[in-house]
């Protein structure tokens, strides 16, 4: 199997979603509270993984900008779960490339007296291996 | 009545008042929340992967700690609760992670999702009833007109979080009612705060929040509720004139019970 092939059957395994059932509604582009900050845009994920380029994902923006707010996965007419398939592309990211978006050393000078200890928890998850 | 009980670990640092409210309101209505003597970090946000397993296991721990005491297991903050309700639906649904977290943990008993996760809205809709809620009310907050503000994760998915009709849901609006003070329906009530986001990119955080409180206010708000610590940050960033409490003050202010719950 080419790694082309295989990077996308890994993102298929790890996210648990099927590309193949996206209809091309957008909904999950109209309802994503990221979408402008987004350079691959949430209806587009699918077409990434069917055609195997797992590299522009892995190399996109959007992966450090969905928020995990499940309204793409919500509002799916087919259950394609937008969300989950950004996430395996990250996970890709974080685990076999290093691909840290947070470093420890970053994180002093952001903290405020107010900020919540679930922040820390959250984003450490979802930037950090 | 008494429940097992997940604190989490904000609730133990910068959200004391959001648990220390919870517990005398939860006096007050008679049942009694019994913290889990061994709890640990749900994680914050809920492992999407398939394969992930060793980030779900505090959750099961708690899961099948509550269990062992045959109770149903309550939350305040939104992110425990989406991450132990998640998890409890992959335990009961999901054949393959059920057996490799059991075959990990190796439990007296095998833990296969049986415990009720419930958030303590649910308690008191569910279980207490906001019609009682009412009649326990002894400062009733009469004239205050109160935003529900939901976010995310109590609501989606809705087919696992099953908390209320995640588009136009209405346990928070009921439970404003209950307290005597009157509701304020708003478009933004259950879109994105920004999340973890105002960690690495506060702007974007700080855009969402402005939206969703001008969308508040547009509808006569005078004030926020909401149940989860980030939530709550986030919207105070903005530094609009818009105040957000946790649901669990303007409980323990209806009750009677403010002041003697910070003692």
């Amino acid at each position: 199997m080419s790694e082309k092939k295989n990077q996308a059957k890994m993102v298929q395994e790890i996210s648990g979603a099927n590309p193949y059932k996206c209809m091309k509604c957008g909904k999950c582009s109209a309802t994503c509270p990221s979408y402008d900050e987004m350079d691959i845009k949430p209806h587009q994920f699918v077409s990434y993984v069917q055609r195997g380029d797992i590299e522009a994902l892995a190399q996109s923006k959007s992966l450090w900008k969905c928020l995990s707010c499940f309204a793409c996965v919500e509002r799916c007419p087919r259950d394609v779960e937008p969300g989950r398939i950004i996430d395996a592309a990250r996970q890709i990211v974080v685990r076999q490339r290093g691909g840290n978006y947070l470093k420890a050393e970053e994180i002093p000078p952001l903290v405020d007296e107010d900020l919540p200890q679930q922040l820390l928890v959250s984003a450490y998850r979802r930037y950090k291996r | 009545m008494k429940f097992s009980y997940y604190p989490g670990c904000t609730l133990r640092n910068k959200a004391k008042d959001l648990d220390a409210y919870a517990r005398a309101s939860a006096k007050a209505l008679g049942f009694e929340l019994e913290e889990l003597s061994d709890w640990q970090c749900c994680g914050g946000v809920y492992p999407l992967g398939t394969d992930e397993i060793a980030s779900k296991l505090s959750s099961v721990r708690a899961l099948a700690q509550a269990d062992e005491k045959g109770q149903s297991l309550v939350t305040l903050c939104s992110a425990c609760h989406h991450v132990l309700k998640r998890v409890n639906d992959d335990m009961a649904n999901v054949e393959d992670i059920r057996t490799r977290a059991n075959n990990y943990m190796k439990l007296d008993k095998p833990y296969t999702g049986q415990t009720k996760v419930l958030h303590f809205l649910e308690v008191l809709r569910d279980e207490i009833g906001f019609d009682t809620l009412k009649e326990k009310v002894v400062n009733p907050l009469t004239g205050r007109k109160i935003g529900a503000y939901y976010g995310c994760l109590l609501l989606r998915p809705g087919k696992v979080m099953a908390f209320d009709d995640p588009e136009n849901p209405q346990i928070i609006e009921d439970f404003i009612q209950a307290l005597g003070a009157e509701p304020v329906v708003y478009p933004y009530r259950n879109e994105c705060c920004g999340g973890y986001i105002s960690l690495k990119e506060p702007d974007m955080a700080k855009n969402m929040c402005k939206t969703i409180e001008e969308s508040a206010k547009g509808f006569g708000a005078e004030a926020l509720i909401t149940a989860c610590p980030l939530c709550r940050y986030n919207l105070n960033k903005t530094q609009s004139d818009l105040p957000v409490y946790y649901f669990t003050e303007l409980l323990a202010e209806a009750l009677g019970v403010k002041e003697e719950a910070l003692k």
